[in-house]
C-alpha cells in the first residue's frame, strides 16, 4: 500500500471517530441541559427512561423523526430544507481543525490528533461561523411567516455585529502567537501561560460573542419564545426540526472546543511532562484533558442560560456596538504596546 | 486528466451555470443564494491556485458579510417576486448580444494569447499569510493606510445615507 | 496540467455574465449583486497572473478590491434603503428624476 493512501485511511478514520463523538455528545448535551436545569429549578428533570434517565436522548430522536414532516402550503420548498442542512452542516465542519492531542505513536506511525492541521486555522473557524448565518436567515425567509422573517433577521442581524468583536478579540492572540495555525497557539500555552491569563479582556469578548454567535441566553432573541413563538424554526417539524436542534447544541459543543482551544490551553495538562509517565499514557491524559475542558465549558453555556434572563433588542445592539466592540479594539492595541515594549526590550 | 483539472472543470462549470442562474432568477433572494454559490465555487478556484490566504478572505469577506448584509437588506425591504413576465425589448436582446460578443472577444483572446503557461514553483510560497502579510505592510502600507481611509468614509457614508432624516 | 488560460477563460466568462446581467437587469440589488460578480471575476485574473507569475502583487490587489466591494456594498445598500424609502421601488427605470 502507498504511504499516501496510509494517510488518507488515517484522516478518514479520524473524521468518522470525532464525529460520531460530536453526535453523541450533542444527545447528552440536550440531556445534560435538561437535568442542570432542572437541578437549578429545584425539580427531577428527566430521569425514567434508562437508568437516571440516560436513554431519553434516543427516545428524544425516535420520537422526532417520526413525527410528520409539515412544509407550509406558501413556502420555498428548495430553501426550506437546504437551511437546515446549512446550520448542522457549518456546526459540523468547523471541528476539523480543532486539535483535541498532541501526536501519538501507533504501531510506530506517529498520528496527529487534528482532522486539518492548516496553516490558516483561525481563519478557518472565523470563516465557517461567519456562515452559520445562513441556515438562519434562510430558513426564517422560507418559512413564509412573520414569526420566522423576524427571527431571521434578528438573527442576521446580530451576528454581524457580533461576529466583528470576535474576530478582533482573536487578533490579540494572533499577535502574540504569530501564526494562524491553532496547533502552535495551543503549543505556547504551556504550564500556567494560558492565553486567559495572558488576554483576560480578549477572553470575555470572546465568551460574550460566543454567546450571541450560538444563539444562547441571554442572546437568545432569534428564538425568543415569548415574543416569536419559535423564531426561525416555528414552521419547522419532523427529521428538519431535529436538524436545527442537533445544529444548535453542536454549535455549542465546538464553540467550548474553540474557546478551550484558543484561550483555556486546548490539550495542555499544566506541568504534566514533569511527573515521567510513559508516552501513551500522557497522550491519553492529553486527549481527555480537552474533553474535560470542553465539557467544562458546555456546563458553563447551560449554567448561564438558566441563569440570567434575555436582552431587549436595543440592549443586545448597544452591547454589540458600544461596549464589545471597543472593549475588543483595546485589548488589540494593549497587547500590540505591551509586545513591542518586550520586543524592544530584549 | 489529473484531478486538478477535473476539480478545475467541476468547480468552473459549476461558477457560470450558478452566475448564469444568479442573472435570470426573478427572485433576488434566489439570486442571492446562486451567488453565494458562485462565491464558494471561486474560493475553490482560488485555492487550486495556491492562494489559501485569498480563499479563506474571501469565504470570510464576500460569502460571510457582503452577502449577508445583502440578503438582509432584501429581507428587511420584502421585495416581492416580479410577477409579470419579461419582455424581450430591443434593448435587451441588444445588450445580450453585446455581451455574448464580449465574452468571446475576451476569451479567444485570453485563450490564444496565454498558452502554455505553467505555475510557478513559488505559487505555494506567497499565498500564504506571512508571505502576503510582509508585502502588504512594507510595499504597500501607504495604499492599506488609504484603504482604511476608504473604509472609513463608506461607513461615514452608509451612516449619513441610512439616517431618517438630517437633524 | 492546469494552464493560465483556463482561469482566464472563467474569468472572462464570469465577467461578461455580470455585464449582461447589470445590461438587462432592472433590479437595482440584482444590478448590484452583477457588479460584486464582476469585481470576482477579476478577482480570478488578478490571482491566477499572480500564481503563475510568481508575483505577490496580483493577490495583494486582491485585497484592495475586497476593500473596495466592502465600502462599496456598505454605501450602495444604505442608498438603495434610502430609495426604497422614497420610491417603494427599486426599479431603476422608475428612479428617473436625474434624467430630466
Amino acid at each position: 500500500m502507498p504511504d499516501w493512501s496510509i494517510d488518507i485511511i488515517i484522516t478518514l478514520i479520524k473524521i468518522v471517530v470525532v464525529e460520531l463523538v460530536l453526535l453523541t455528545g450533542v444527545a447528552y448535551t440536550v440531556y445534560a441541559e435538561r437535568r442542570v436545569s432542572a437541578f437549578i429549578q429545584h425539580r427531577y428533570g428527566p430521569n425514567r427512561v434508562g437508568y437516571q434517565g440516560l436513554l431519553q436522548p434516543l427516545a428524544d430522536v425516535f420520537k422526532l423523526i417520526m413525527k410528520e414532516d409539515i412544509v407550509p402550503e406558501r413556502a420555498n420548498k428548495f430553501v426550506h430544507s437546504l437551511a437546515p442542512a446549512i446550520s448542522l452542516f457549518v456546526a459540523l465542519s468547523t471541528f476539523a481543525v480543532i486539535p483535541f492531542g498532541d501526536k501519538i505513536l501507533i504501531a510506530g506511525k506517529e498520528i496527529k490528533l487534528q482532522i486539518a492541521d492548516v496553516n490558516i486555522g483561525v481563519l478557518y473557524i472565523l470563516a465557517l461561523l461567519s456562515l452559520g448565518v445562513y441556515g438562519i436567515t434562510l430558513s426564517g425567509w422560507s418559512s413564509n411567516s412573520k414569526y420566522s422573517l423576524l427571527g431571521g433577521l434578528r438573527s442576521s442581524a446580530q451576528m454581524i455585529s457580533y461576529e466583528l468583536s470576535m474576530g478582533l478579540a482573536v487578533l490579540g492572540l494572533i499577535l502574540i502567537n504569530s501564526s494562524f495555525r491553532l496547533d502552535t497557539i495551543v503549543m505556547n500555552q504551556y504550564g500556567w501561560k494560558w492565553n486567559i491569563i495572558l488576554q483576560p479582556i480578549g477572553f470575555i469578548t470572546f465568551l460574550v460573542a460566543s454567546f450571541a454567535e450560538t444563539n444562547r441566553t441571554p442572546f437568545d432573541l432569534p428564538e425568543a419564545e415569548q415574543e416569536l413563538v419559535g423564531g426561525y424554526h416555528t414552521e419547522y417539524s419532523s427529521t428538519k426540526f431535529a436538524l436545527f436542534f442537533m445544529a444548535e447544541y453542536a454549535a455549542v459543543i465546538v464553540s467550548s472546543a474553540i474557546i478551550t482551544t484558543l484561550y483555556l490551553g486546548g490539550w495542555q495538562f499544566p506541568y504534566l511532562q514533569t511527573f515521567g509517565l510513559p508516552d501513551m499514557a500522557v497522550s491519553i491524559i492529553q486527549v481527555l484533558t480537552f474533553c474535560g475542558k470542553t465539557a467544562f465549558m458546555v456546563f458553563f453555556f447551560i449554567w448561564v442560560r438558566w441563569t440570567i434572563p434575555r436582552f431587549r433588542y436595543d440592549q443586545l445592539m448597544n452591547i454589540g456596538w458600544k461596549v464589545m466592540l471597543p472593549a475588543a479594539l483595546t485589548n488589540l492595541i494593549l497587547t500590540a504596546i505591551v509586545i513591542t515594549i518586550i520586543k524592544l526590550n530584549s | 486528466m489529473n484531478i486538478e483539472t477535473i476539480i478545475f472543470l467541476v468547480f468552473g462549470i459549476t461558477a457560470v451555470v450558478s452566475a448564469v442562474l444568479m442573472v435570470t432568477r426573478k427572485n433576488p433572494i434566489i439570486s442571492a443564494i446562486f451567488l453565494i454559490l458562485n462565491f464558494f465555487t471561486v474560493a475553490v478556484i482560488y485555492l487550486l491556485l495556491k492562494a489559501q490566504f485569498i480563499a479563506i478572505i474571501q469565504v470570510l469577506v464576500y460569502m460571510g458579510a457582503i452577502m449577508v448584509l445583502f440578503l438582509f437588506v432584501i429581507m428587511l425591504l420584502n421585495l416581492k417576486e416580479n410577477k409579470k413576465p419579461s419582455e424581450y425589448s430591443f434593448k435587451k436582446i441588444t445588450a445580450i448580444l453585446i455581451s455574448i460578443l464580449l465574452a468571446l472577444l475576451l476569451g479567444t483572446s485570453v485563450y490564444f494569447g496565454f498558452q502554455g503557461k505553467q505555475m510557478n514553483e513559488v505559487a505555494e510560497k506567497i499565498g500564504t499569510a506571512e508571505s502576503l502579510g510582509r508585502t502588504l505592510f512594507t510595499t504597500y502600507s501607504f495604499h492599506v493606510l488609504a484603504a482604511g481611509m476608504l473604509l472609513l468614509a463608506a461607513i461615514v457614508g452608509a451612516v449619513m445615507l441610512a439616517k431618517k432624516k438630517f437633524e | 496540467m492546469l494552464e493560465l488560460n483556463y482561469f482566464l477563460v472563467l474569468s472572462a466568462l464570469l465577467f461578461s455574465i455580470g455585464v449582461v446581467g447589470v445590461l438587462v437587469r432592472r433590479n437595482a440589488m440584482i444590478i448590484f449583486m452583477c457588479i460584486e460578480l464582476m469585481l470576482n471575476a477579476i478577482n480570478i485574473s488578478l490571482v491566477a497572473f499572480s500564481s503563475f507569475l510568481g508575483n505577490d502583487s496580483g493577490q495583494i490587489f486582491v485585497f484592495f478590491v475586497l476593500t473596495v466591494a466592502a465600502a462599496e456594498a456598505a454605501v450602495g445598500l444604505a442608498i438603495v434603503i434610502s430609495l426604497f424609502r422614497n420610491k417603494e421601488s427599486l426599479d431603476i427605470d422608475k428612479i428617473n428624476i436625474l434624467k430630466w
